[in-house]
């Protein structure tokens, strides 16, 4: 068929005009991971922020080893660490105000305990007596969540409700470098583009999905670029640079919270624990490679420019360390406390209203208890109330 | 069909129309209503169902979301986390799959997960079912992956009325509803009227849309004028056939439907998703459990062929039809009773 009635007779229009529908340019992440320690930047930061980095990031290396060590005592079913990430986890937490949103993954649970939550709280999940053991809506950190990267479209989500609600909220969404494989990784920065949703997505590039490398996950020139297809600004940073990461993650909240849309930050770290307790980092990696990250500790370069700058003496130092080995001794004191289970729950929040269905198995349920109770009246495992 | 009788402000309406007004009523009467999906804007939906409602409420409650439906419903749960009642749109039954992860990993836990801190008050309509000439991907039956999610409520309408007062109390739900809409029903009319107050009836109650004596016939949704007119039909024949209309798969209204298989001691499940994993085996496992001693013959399904769902040109072999259904009652054991 032809569109040619007549031939000779079409006379062609141009189509309608093409640009770009945004300028790529000033989306597009620096050429290397921004650093500030060490650098000139350092030379006007704050002093009281910086102590109080680092005091976080203290107690955060405490918390990561009072944890792992739990798991190793049977006190917690599984581990995964932040050992060596804590300036993400610690700066993901400060960045935000009171009235924001936290959405942490499994691996996260020292940002949700640097924001405020108890870490017995904190670690419900992984002990294994509830599946989020706080409330939501206390400290504005959404459950921990484990399918990677379902929990960015909530952040999505809730931030565009907030916003449409005229609130002044922003949320912050955490994921790691294989998360950004998945599907909901690019349909949620996606939405939050098309939407100008208040979000920042901090991508925690700590080199392995469990034990698959990042070449294995993209080709991308880094994960900070992705964010040029969606239409918005990708910022590399040194992760395990405290000061950069929050600088960037402050910044990229004060631009949502603004109404400049969302921000992707790729924060380049590195996790030195396995995967978790019951991972073997060294099918996949190297002792060199660790020893490579090992020169580059968040803790050691922010005592570093502390040292030099003299505002850290060895009363401040002691000071932090005894308090994170307090909160390690309250840490440790109350998971070796068993938890009080009354296995009734299973049934009482999976509907607003119980179904007959339930009813009835909670019904069995009961009497098999107390069957159970009534057969070994003195059992000192004492979990029912 | 509705047992209802007509009144002074009935009017004939589309099971489409039933909806859209049930949409409209919700969304005007609670801002935190909002309508997301894809089409749902200028285009109203591909059905129809959400005509006129972003001229009325605006794009800020009745959004075109971009083209993903994991990404709809991801950013519906945090609009439930933060107070709101979304109400998603799934164009068609086999394209809601890609949001799958988010409704069973979250959308049916968060409530349980958080004990109760985060009920998720949203409701996902889906168009499903066959009979409408769709091709591949346009005509799943997919009422048997939901059903079984603990924590979801499925919900199907079978009736005009039904489908605005269901559809409310989906809405009112605060618990997610996937809320299933029978494809071929949707042009279906009947004499409505919206403003009776009985119009919005509690979730989890079947109907009895015939009563009878023989046998019971056990169906929902796109199946239930398959049986009324299978119960017309077997009357002549000196079979007088009850008809149930579960409306709701979970929660199962087992006590109506008990109580009318005690009464008949004869069942037959009608539905147009597979037999093998499909509802009725849940139904017939349930009717077997408690009505054991009041049966008079095994309890038996019509339902749509263990197949990927047919191909246009051939579907009407696929779907339980009238003639089926005759059969299946045929077959439940008469000459005992002789």
């Amino acid at each position: 068929m032809t569109v040619l009635e007549q031939p000779g007779s079409y006379r062609p229009t141009p189509p309608p005009a093409w640009r770009p529908r945004t300028d790529p340019a000033p989306l597009l992440p620096d050429a290397e991971p921004y650093r500030v320690l060490g650098t000139e930047a350092a030379d006007g930061l704050d002093a009281g922020l910086l102590l109080r980095l680092y005091g976080h990031l203290v107690r955060g290396r405490r918390y990561n080893a009072q944890a792992t060590a739990l798991t190793r005592q049977g006190r917690l079913a599984v581990y995964p660490s932040s050992t060596g990430q804590e300036a993400c986890e610690v700066a993901a937490a400060l960045a935000l105000q009171e009235q924001d949103w936290l959405f942490p993954s499994y691996r996260d649970t020292l940002a949700a305990v640097a924001r405020g939550l108890d870490p017995v709280q904190a670690l419900t999940l992984l002990r294994g007596d509830w599946h989020t053991g706080y409330d939501p809506h206390e400290h504005r950190i959404a459950p921990l969540c484990t399918p990677l990267a379902t929990q960015l479209p909530h952040a999505v989500g809730l931030a565009h409700a907030a916003r449409l609600k005229g609130d002044d909220v922003v949320a912050l969404a955490m994921v790691g470098d294989g998360g950004t494989s998945e599907g909901d990784f690019h349909e949620a920065l996606n939405f939050a583009a098309v939407w100008r949703a208040p979000v920042v997505f901090l991508v925690q590039n700590n080199g392995f999905a469990i034990s698959v490398p990042l070449a294995k996950q993209t080709a991308a020139p880094s994960l900070a670029h992705k964010a040029v297809g969606y239409g918005m600004p990708g910022r590399l940073v040194d992760g395990n640079d405290a000061v950069a990461v929050h600088e960037v993650l402050t910044e990229a909240v004060q631009r949502a919270r603004e109404g400049g849309g969302p921000t992707l930050v790729e924060a380049v770290t590195y996790r030195m624990d396995a995967h978790t307790n019951a991972d073997d980092a060294t099918r996949y990696r190297s002792d060199a490679e660790v020893d490579t990250w090992r020169g580059h500790d968040p803790i050691a370069l922010l005592e570093q420019e502390l040292t030099a700058r003299k505002l850290l003496d060895e009363a401040t130092v002691a000071a932090e360390q005894e308090a994170a080995e307090r909160m390690a001794a309250d840490l440790r004191e109350r998971m070796n406390q068993d938890p009080v289970l009354d296995p009734m729950d299973l049934f009482t929040h999976v509907y607003a209203e119980q179904t007959a269905q339930l009813r009835e198995q909670a019904e069995m349920l009961r009497a098999e208890l107390d069957a159970a109770a009534e057969a070994a009246p003195a059992s000192p495992e004492g979990t029912q109330r | 069909m509705t047992t209802a009788a007509v009144r002074a402000g009935a009017r004939p309406a589309s099971m489409a129309q039933a909806l859209n007004r049930a949409l409209r009523d919700a969304m005007a009467e609670d801002p935190a209503v909002h309508v997301l999906g894809e089409d749902v804007g200028a285009l109203g939906g591909v059905f129809r169902v959400t005509d006129g409602l972003v001229k009325e409420f605006g794009e800020d409650r009745c959004t075109d979301t971009p083209l993903a439906e994991a990404g709809i419903l991801g950013t519906a749960v945090g609009m439930a986390m933060y107070g709101l009642r979304p109400v998603v749109e799934m164009q068609f039954d086999a394209f809601a799959y890609p949001s799958f992860e988010q409704l069973i990993s979250h959308v049916a836990r968060m409530r349980n997960r958080t004990r109760g801190a985060l009920p998720m008050p949203l409701t996902v309509r889906v168009p499903y079912g066959g009979g409408i000439g769709g091709v591949e991907h346009h005509s799943d039956s997919s009422e048997a992956y939901y059903m079984a999610t603990p924590g979801l409520h499925v919900v199907t309408p079978a009736t005009v009325a039904d489908a605005y007062g269901l559809l409310r109390a989906a809405i009112a739900s605060d618990d997610p509803v996937v809320f299933l809409e029978p494809k071929r029903l949707y042009w279906s009319k009947a004499e409505w009227d919206p403003e009776v107050p009985e119009a919005v009836p509690a979730l989890g109650r079947a109907a009895v849309r015939r009563r009878g004596t023989s046998a019971t016939l056990i169906t929902y949704g796109p199946s239930l004028p398959v049986c009324m007119e299978a119960a017309e039909a077997a009357a002549a024949e000196g079979w007088d056939l009850e008809v149930v209309d579960l409306r709701s798969l979970v929660p199962f209204d087992e006590e109506t439907v008990c109580a009318s298989v005690r009464r008949t001691g004869r069942a037959v499940i009608v539905h147009e998703s597979t037999g093998f994993g499909g509802p009725g085996g849940e139904i017939a496992a349930r009717i077997t459990e408690r009505c054991f001693h009041h049966l008079e013959a095994p309890v038996l399904r019509v339902a749509g062929f263990d197949i990927p769902y047919p191909p246009p040109m051939l579907e009407r072999h696929h779907l339980p039809g009238v003639d089926r259904v005759l059969d299946a009652v045929a077959r439940l054991q008469w000459e005992a009773e002789s």
